[in-house]
């Protein structure tokens, strides 16, 4: 019964979207009111809808109704709640329910909560939103209907893939449809602009929120995707440039450059055109990111053919969404005002070259990924290429060396008009300490590769860069202590959000430099009680029990650190097997710190009794995530600024009025 | 999503953990050699993984070969040239430079530098903005004068 109330309310959904995005944009076409004003009902009831659906699939899963298709399929009664929980999105239909469930959230948040936003743009934007949902629900009950049942339940179901029993992996592809969701707004909002053929500083401050929530999550997304595939896989590989990781980097990049260019289009009312596009890229590359990586067509022309329905609908989903908001763009956007005029050294004009380095890093890794898949086609399957972590290794890194380079300088300049030598003047401390920084990793790290320590000290400039600037602002040792203190207090929390986010990236940079230039392994076979030396430590091996887990068994190796012939730790690392998908999985075992990790894998039996040992040292690699983490963190500071909050805009400009008069 | 299943399908089939322990040389010179090559070779059956990272049998074999051809003494130039043949280019992760790889080598240059002429334009056009008001506007006509007065009078 449940599941027929979910199946039902997804079909309202759906009627409900089709009316969402005919009657407001008909409503804002005429300039009727009360059509227009339908929006909002509308993207709430169908969130509602949405949400009931999802209900009754999560019950379904929590109860273990194997008479539904993707319950049998992807869940088992021994499992977990966690991962019972996680199983509703850990398959195809569960995961397409779950963005639109996020994607009528967000359509709802704005109809609840956009009360100043003017109604033509708002109709228009519920509404663009809504064939987005339409596109979805109607790909998801025709071709992916999550309540599939099956005539004969089976008595127990498949169980879900071990891999994705893991609490990182549970959470990674909520954050990561988050953001690819959360940039469905923007692309909405342009698509409405370009209708109207107005962008104004108002437009951009309510882009501005969703750009930041979208990517923030999918900062958060990614890190936790990584930082499962450093602990998961065995040997601490943490980015593999794989396509279905560039899948999800791509949108971020545009994203990143999005969040910088509506800064210039609220400031200084240029830009528009250019930031539209990148509204209209940076939800494409999600929906290309959604889809083209679930039908498999980077990997191989052949496994579209798998599943022809599904392909052809999403091949027609992104065309007319991808090609349609295009047409509208070069129909409409030499409408908008565009004239872009700049000085050289300004904060505009840096704003503009962080859009420049972001675009071209997203086109690298785009050329990249799909170079394969151009070369096949085009050859006709004769010749085919592989493009992988060495390429874009080579390609990708000048352009973040630029990105370190130019972004604390960008920061220290004023609007408008400013000179290089005032803005170093007043970051040229962080110079002087990247320097230092960098020249003690030299030394420390002697012998390692030559560019390890130039790598280190941009790390550092950056961070010290937009520290200096902050200083700098609160007239740090300029003016008495309190009076700093109180400036800092002061600051805008989009400042913060804005500091914190670049000294971020700072750190994940130092990390990805260090973890590369220095890290040492050893792989060997031990026997229980043998010592392994490896960096500054010695690992000894306490042999192998073999344990029961709740839905698993489990080989666990025990490994006691020595540093100096002191005991500093004792780890694990388990080799887990899956009796119900006959499937293995690793643990690593680490000891983490942000100096270094110590990470243990336990590889296979051999055939005298002995186990295959993996030994790292992982210098600085929690630097990695610590950085996004910041970065998220930094993301959601700014958001919490109440000038973008959704909703805040005219309320806040209210509210200066009265302390005026 | 997929993402994910993607990534775990691949793994799937060939549970991680690469380099076996029976496989290193016994020359540390050598092996670390043979770790930077590997990371450049494609294991042909998984998906854009280097045989370093990859335990499927094939990865592991050709792993091997690598190693025995460094060991008969072959340069690193010698090794991959040796893998290609037997392979095709495809099993190299970083094509060769080619008329047909140019738009992957090329295309990030390129737009740069598009991108950075657009910047200068975008950039250079103040001054000839800020060039052009400076040129003193024609006086004011009578009749203009005459308009002026009555709207500062106005305003008393």
């Amino acid at each position: 019964m449940i599941n027929e109330i979910g199946h039902f309310a997804l079909i309202l959904a759906f009627a409900v979207s089709i009316a969402q995005s005919v009657i407001p944009m008909w409503g804002a076409h005429k300039g009727y009111a009360e059509p227009m004003r339908f929006a909002e009902p509308a993207a709430i009831t169908a969130f509602l809808l949405v949400g009931l659906s999802f209900a009754a699939l999560t019950h379904g899963f929590l109860n273990s109704d194997f008479s539904l298709r993707v319950v049998a399929a992807n869940s088992h009664s021994l499992k977990p709640l966690l991962y019972k929980i996680s199983g509703v999105w850990g398959n195809h239909e569960g995961s397409m329910l779950l963005w639109v469930l996020i994607l009528t959230l967000f359509g709802g948040l704005v109809a609840a909560l956009g009360k100043a936003i003017p109604p033509e743009l708002k109709a228009r934007t519920l509404a663009v939103q809504g064939m987005v949902g339409v596109a979805f629900l109607a790909f998801i009950l025709f071709t992916s209907n999550p309540f599939d049942r099956l005539i004969v339940p089976p008595e127990d179901g498949s169980g879900l893939n071990p891999l994705l029993q893991d609490p990182g992996l549970a959470f990674h592809p909520p954050f990561l449809y988050l953001g690819y969701v959360g940039l469905s707004m923007p692309f909405s909002f342009a698509v409405a602009a370009l209708i109207e053929g107005r962008v104004d500083a108002g437009w951009a401050r309510w882009v501005r929120p969703w750009t930041l929530l979208a990517w923030s999550g999918l900062t958060i997304g990614i890190a936790l995707g990584s930082y499962w595939a450093y602990y998961e896989l065995g040997w601490g590989g943490w980015w593999f440039w794989d396509p279905v990781e560039n899948a999800s980097f791509m949108p971020w990049l545009v994203a990143t450059a999005l969040l910088h260019s509506v800064i210039v289009v609220e400031k200084r009312g240029t830009l528009q055109s250019w930031t539209i596009l990148l509204a209209i890229f940076g939800f494409s590359l999600s929906l290309v990111g959604t889809f083209i990586v679930r039908s498999g067509i980077i990997t191989s022309v052949h496994a579209f053919a798998n599943d022809p329905e599904r392909g052809v609908f999403i091949l027609g989903m992104l065309g007319a969404a991808i090609g349609g908001s295009l047409i509208l763009y070069t129909w409409r956007a030499p409408k908008l005002k565009n004239d872009t005029v700049f000085a050289v050294m300004s904060r505009e004009s840096a704003l503009v070259m962080n859009n420049l380095l972001m675009s071209v890093s997203c086109a690298v890794v785009f050329i990249g990924t799909l170079y394969p898949l151009m070369v096949e086609l085009a050859t006709n399957g004769e010749s085919k290429i592989s493009v992988g972590a060495p390429f874009f290794d080579l390609a990708f890194a000048p352009l973040m060396v630029l990105v370190l380079i130019v972004m604390p300088i960008g920061t220290a300049l004023p609007w408008k008009r400013g000179d290089l030598p005032k803005a170093m003047a007043r970051i040229w401390p962080a110079v002087l300490i990247a320097f230092c920084i960098g020249a003690v990793f030299a030394m420390l790290r002697w012998g390692g590769p030559i560019l390890a320590p130039f790598a280190i000290m941009l790390s550092f400039w950056a961070i010290f860069g937009v520290l200096a600037d902050l200083g700098e602002r609160v007239k740090l040792g300029k003016a008495p202590a309190r009076e700093s203190a109180r400036r800092l207090a002061n600051l805008p929390r989009s400042v913060w959000g804005q500091a914190i986010a670049h000294i971020g990236l700072g750190a994940t940079a130092f990390g990805v430099a260090a973890i590369t230039a220095w890290e040492s392994e050893d792989i060997r076979t031990a026997n229980a009680g043998d010592m392994i030396p490896i960096s500054t430590y010695e690992i000894r091996f306490d042999g192998v029990t073999t344990e029961p887990g709740p839905n698993f068994r489990a080989d666990i190796g025990r490994f006691t650190i020595f540093e100096n012939g002191e005991i500093v730790g004792k780890i694990s690392s388990e080799k887990r097997f899956y009796p119900v998908q006959n499937a293995h999985t690793t643990e690593a075992g680490i000891r983490s710190s942000l100096i270094e990790d110590v990470y243990v894998s336990l590889g296979e039996k051999q055939e005298n009794g002995s186990w295959a040992v993996r030994s790292y040292i992982k210098p600085y690699a929690n630097w990695i995530w610590l950085g996004a983490l910041i970065m998220t963190l930094g993301g959601l500071l700014s958001l919490s600024d109440r000038r973008h909050r959704v909703g805040a805009p005219t309320r806040a400009k209210k509210q200066k009025m009265v302390a005026a008069e | 999503m997929r993402l994910v299943f993607a990534l775990i399908a691949m793994m799937m089939v060939f549970p991680v953990h690469a380099v076996e322990p029976d496989e290193i040389l016994d020359d540390p010179v050598l092996e670390n050699r043979a770790r930077e090559l590997s990371k450049g070779l494609r294991c042909l059956v998984c998906r854009n993984q280097s045989i370093d990272d990859s335990d499927a049998e094939l990865a592991k074999d050709l792993r091997v070969v690598v190693r025995d051809r460094l060991v008969a003494g072959d340069s690193d130039d010698e090794v991959i040239a040796f893998v290609v043949d037997r392979y095709g280019e495809y099993v190299l992760l970083k094509p060769r430079f080619s008329i047909g790889n140019a738009a992957l080598y090329l295309g990030g240059p390129v737009l740069l530098i598009i991108g950075g002429f657009a910047f200068r334009r975008m950039t250079r056009q103040p001054a000839e903005a800020t060039a052009a008001p400076v040129k003193a506007p024609a006086p004011l006509s009578e009749e203009e004068r005459a308009k002026l007065a009555s709207l500062i009078g106005k305003g008393d």
